[in-house]
């Protein structure tokens, strides 16, 4: 059961990368049992079995339970239109987004949620054939009154959260920040030193760019040690 | 940017499976075989008016085409040739699925297509139609209409225009004294090659000729290639979303080969009864 | 005017020096459109041509959009500069049936379904245009629509063959193409060896068409590599410029 690659080589579309009983993992597909990349990006094999091509470039496509950073777009009768950074714009109701039942005819939607406002929120339904449900109603989610947004292309937002996370929870406690991860590339970081919480928007961006060469988590934090030793930060 | 009115209608499903499942058969929802054309009738000389025209019935479908030979001037490139101009619409009154409006893609796609294979194939000897080198030369017309889409309008277009080049009659010029004067009298126009095109669909990995409308409406790809008398090939049009394997093509091309030769045959004939 | 130009020497080379079976120099550049979710520049000889791809994305007017898949729209355009003649900026019926054919020429391609009710917009500008301009435009949007992104199952890769005093010929420029016998524009998805685009004018025979899809086919592989190695390369810099 032959294997055409190495472990995170580039890929075109269209390459072969493996033949014979093995799994598709994502960004792949299959022709009997020929296994082609589909995107342009590094092909990898897990577990000796499950075939992926990790993406350069994509868009975001919402499922149900990813936190998306959303920004209100239109206000309506009962709902908002959200921009989550994605080909579907979410769709927010009223009753997902306050806790105590309210007369639409007597409030202004505008006075909790208007145009321009940054919300952290949850992917409640999504198939498609209709826009993606929102809800703010949970913990940690809502209106985000401070911080700093960065964007990045979707498809890195893995790496920049690393494995089981450890990229994130070593920039939060390196830096003293808290950080938000949406899932559609947008990430919302909170820090009460201001110069650190540009820093981590720096570094964000820096993972973005430098995501498929290894040895980053530990360039990263030499970039840290370096920084407050300096006294940036 | 394409309108997606005229060829997006969602066919159920259901139905598509019917028609494969007929295909996996060897015969086609109307019947048909996968190498079976659908029986063709030509009038000549349907308006008179025109200088030249034909009806082309393929089945159901009905399309008409004019000639007008209009005085013009040439192309700079050309000054010692005449001007074909082909122009087709699919007009609302042939079909549900054809709004009103400029032409479209389908439109022009099929106009060029037409074009490009009585181009090749010098149906017109565009040089006959010179009357003063760099000057005046006959600008020929071919407008083709659409009057019932019941499938292959490419074909039917194809057929109606070389038909009414046919029977057309152009009136002789003379040009005494540096001056043109169009006479009464009339000559046939001078066809002296013949462009006829068939066309293929592919669904599944079934091809079949000359699809019919619900056979359009659900093929993946479409492949048009138009013979002159000898059996070469003047134009090659593929369309559709679809694909085609080489063996594929060299299929559809030597059995449009055959195809195109009857049809000529049947043009002849029925050409031959009105005269 | 046909039959005054010699587009085939004593020694069987063309006007430019090339070989029947050879193609023009190709250059092939990613990303250069920042803007663009992919983009690509193509030159093949004097060919110029920009394509840049956006989406997939909201499609409006929403009437048009598609419940089960994307909308793939496609606009050839050229420049009005392109040409030894001013060409008018209004599209000409060529450049809308152009625009055509090209879509469906990338279309099988693209896994569409995966994306439904959005476009997929795919815009070609010809700076500067010297025969083939179809074919190039085709070649340079499948690395624009891979670059942005968009799962395909192949890239599509094209090239015109043609007949020039009776011999089959590749990549025809644009004296070939206007003086020549025969022009027939190819494109395929070359790994899996099937046929997107196939057009055709002039006369050929059965066996001219049957040799020149063959040779298409060669001159085909040769642009598919040439697409795989910009789209690599353009990985690998992204890397390497930050060591």
């Amino acid at each position: 059961m032959p294997v055409f690659f190495t472990q995170r080589q580039i890929v075109a579309p269209g390459d072969l990368l493996a033949e014979g009983n093995y799994s598709l993992g994502s960004n792949v597909y299959a022709i009997e049992n020929r296994i082609y990349s589909s995107v342009l990006g590094l092909a990898e094999i897990k577990d000796g079995r499950v075939i992926s091509v990790i993406p350069l470039k994509g868009c975001y496509i919402p499922r149900v339970n990813d936190i998306v950073i959303g920004k209100i777009i239109d206000v309506g009768i009962a709902s908002w239109l959200v921009d989550i950074n994605s080909p579907y714009t979410g769709y927010l109701q009223v009753s997902d987004a306050l806790s105590k039942p309210v007369d639409i005819t007597k409030i202004q939607l505008r006075k909790f949620l208007d145009i321009g406002d940054i919300i952290v929120a949850k992917v409640t339904a999504f198939d498609l054939t209709r826009d993606p449900q929102l809800t703010i109603k949970e913990s940690r989610l809502g209106k985000v009154e401070k911080g700093s947004l960065v964007e990045i292309s979707p498809v890195k937002v893995p790496r920049v959260i690393g494995k089981k996370g450890s990229m994130i929870s070593m920039l939060e406690k390196e830096l003293g920040c808290e950080i938000i991860v949406g899932q559609n590339g947008r990430i919302l970081v909170t820090s009460r030193n201001k110069a650190r919480e540009l820093f981590a928007v720096r570094l964000i961006k820096i993972i973005e760019r430098e995501a498929h060469i290894s040895g980053l988590t530990d360039r990263i934090k030499s970039m840290i040690i370096k920084a407050k030793k300096e006294g940036v930060i | 940017m394409r309108s997606l009115a005229k060829s997006e209608e969602i066919i159920p499903v259901i139905k598509k499976r019917t028609i494969e499942a007929l295909l996996e058969k060897g015969t086609r929802i109307d019947g048909r075989k996968l190498d079976e054309y659908r029986e063709i009738s030509v009038k000549f000389n349907v308006i008179e008016k025109a200088e030249g025209s034909a009806i082309v019935n393929i089945g159901n479908t009905m399309v008409i085409a004019g000639v007008k030979c209009v005085l013009g001037m040439p192309f700079s490139d050309t000054p010692d040739e005449g001007v074909l101009i082909v122009n087709t619409e699919l007009i609302p009154l042939a079909s549900p699925t054809f709004e009103p409006g400029p032409p479209g893609e389908d439109d022009i796609e099929i106009a060029r297509v037409v074009d490009r294979g009585l181009r090749s194939t010098k149906a017109v000897d565009l040089r006959k139609l010179c009357i003063i080198q760099g000057r005046r030369v006959w600008a020929l017309y071919i407008d083709i209409y659409a009057l019932n889409h019941d499938g292959n309008l490419m074909d039917a277009s194809g057929l109606a225009a070389y038909c009414a080049l046919l029977c057309a009659k152009i009136s002789k010029v003379s040009t005494e004294n540096e001056s043109i004067k169009i006479l009464e009298e009339k000559e046939p126009l001078p066809v002296q090659h013949q462009a006829i095109p068939v066309t293929f669909a592919k669904i599944g990995d079934k091809i079949v000729v000359d699809p019919c409308y619900e056979e359009e409406l659900i093929m993946d790809a479409r492949l048009t290639l138009s013979f002159n008398e000898e059996g070469q090939i003047c134009a090659i049009q593929k369309g559709g979303r679809g694909v085609f394997t080489l063996d594929e093509i060299m299929y559809c091309a030597e059995l449009g080969r055959k195809i195109s030769q009857d049809i000529a045959e049947s043009i002849k004939r029925q050409l031959e009864n009105i005269q | 005017m046909k039959g005054k130009i010699c587009l085939l020497n004593e020694e069987g080379l063309r006007i430019d020096g090339r070989k029947l079976d050879q193609l023009r120099p190709i250059k092939i550049e990613v990303g250069v459109l920042k803007n663009a979710d992919g983009s690509a520049y193509i030159e093949q000889g004097k060919n110029k041509i920009m394509v840049a791809v956006y989406g997939p994305r909201e499609l409006h007017p929403r009437h048009q959009a598609l419940p089960d898949r994307a909308v793939l729209r496609c606009r050839y355009h050229m420049a009005p500069f392109s040409v030894p003649e001013r060409k008018s900026p209004a599209p000409s019926r060529r450049e809308v049936e152009l625009s055509k054919v090209i879509r469906q020429a990338l279309e099988p391609a693209l896994f569409l379904e995966m994306f439904p009710r959005t476009s997929i917009d795919v815009f070609i500008e010809v700076l500067q245009a010297d025969g083939g301009t179809r074919c190039a435009s085709i070649t340079a949007a499948a690395v624009a629509l891979a670059d942005a992104g968009i799962p395909m199952r192949d890239l599509v890769a094209a090239v015109a063959v043609g007949k020039i005093e009776g011999k089959i010929a590749l990549d025809l420029n644009h004296l070939e193409d206007q003086y020549g016998e025969a022009d027939i524009p190819v494109a395929m998805m070359p790994g899996l060896d099937q046929i997107t685009l196939l057009q055709a004018d002039g006369l050929i025979t059965l066996d001219e068409l049957k040799e020149a899809l063959k040779l298409a086919k060669n001159g085909i592989m040769q642009i598919y590599k040439l697409q795989k190695e910009a789209l690599k390369s353009k990985y690998l810099e992204s890397g390497e410029e930050l060591g």
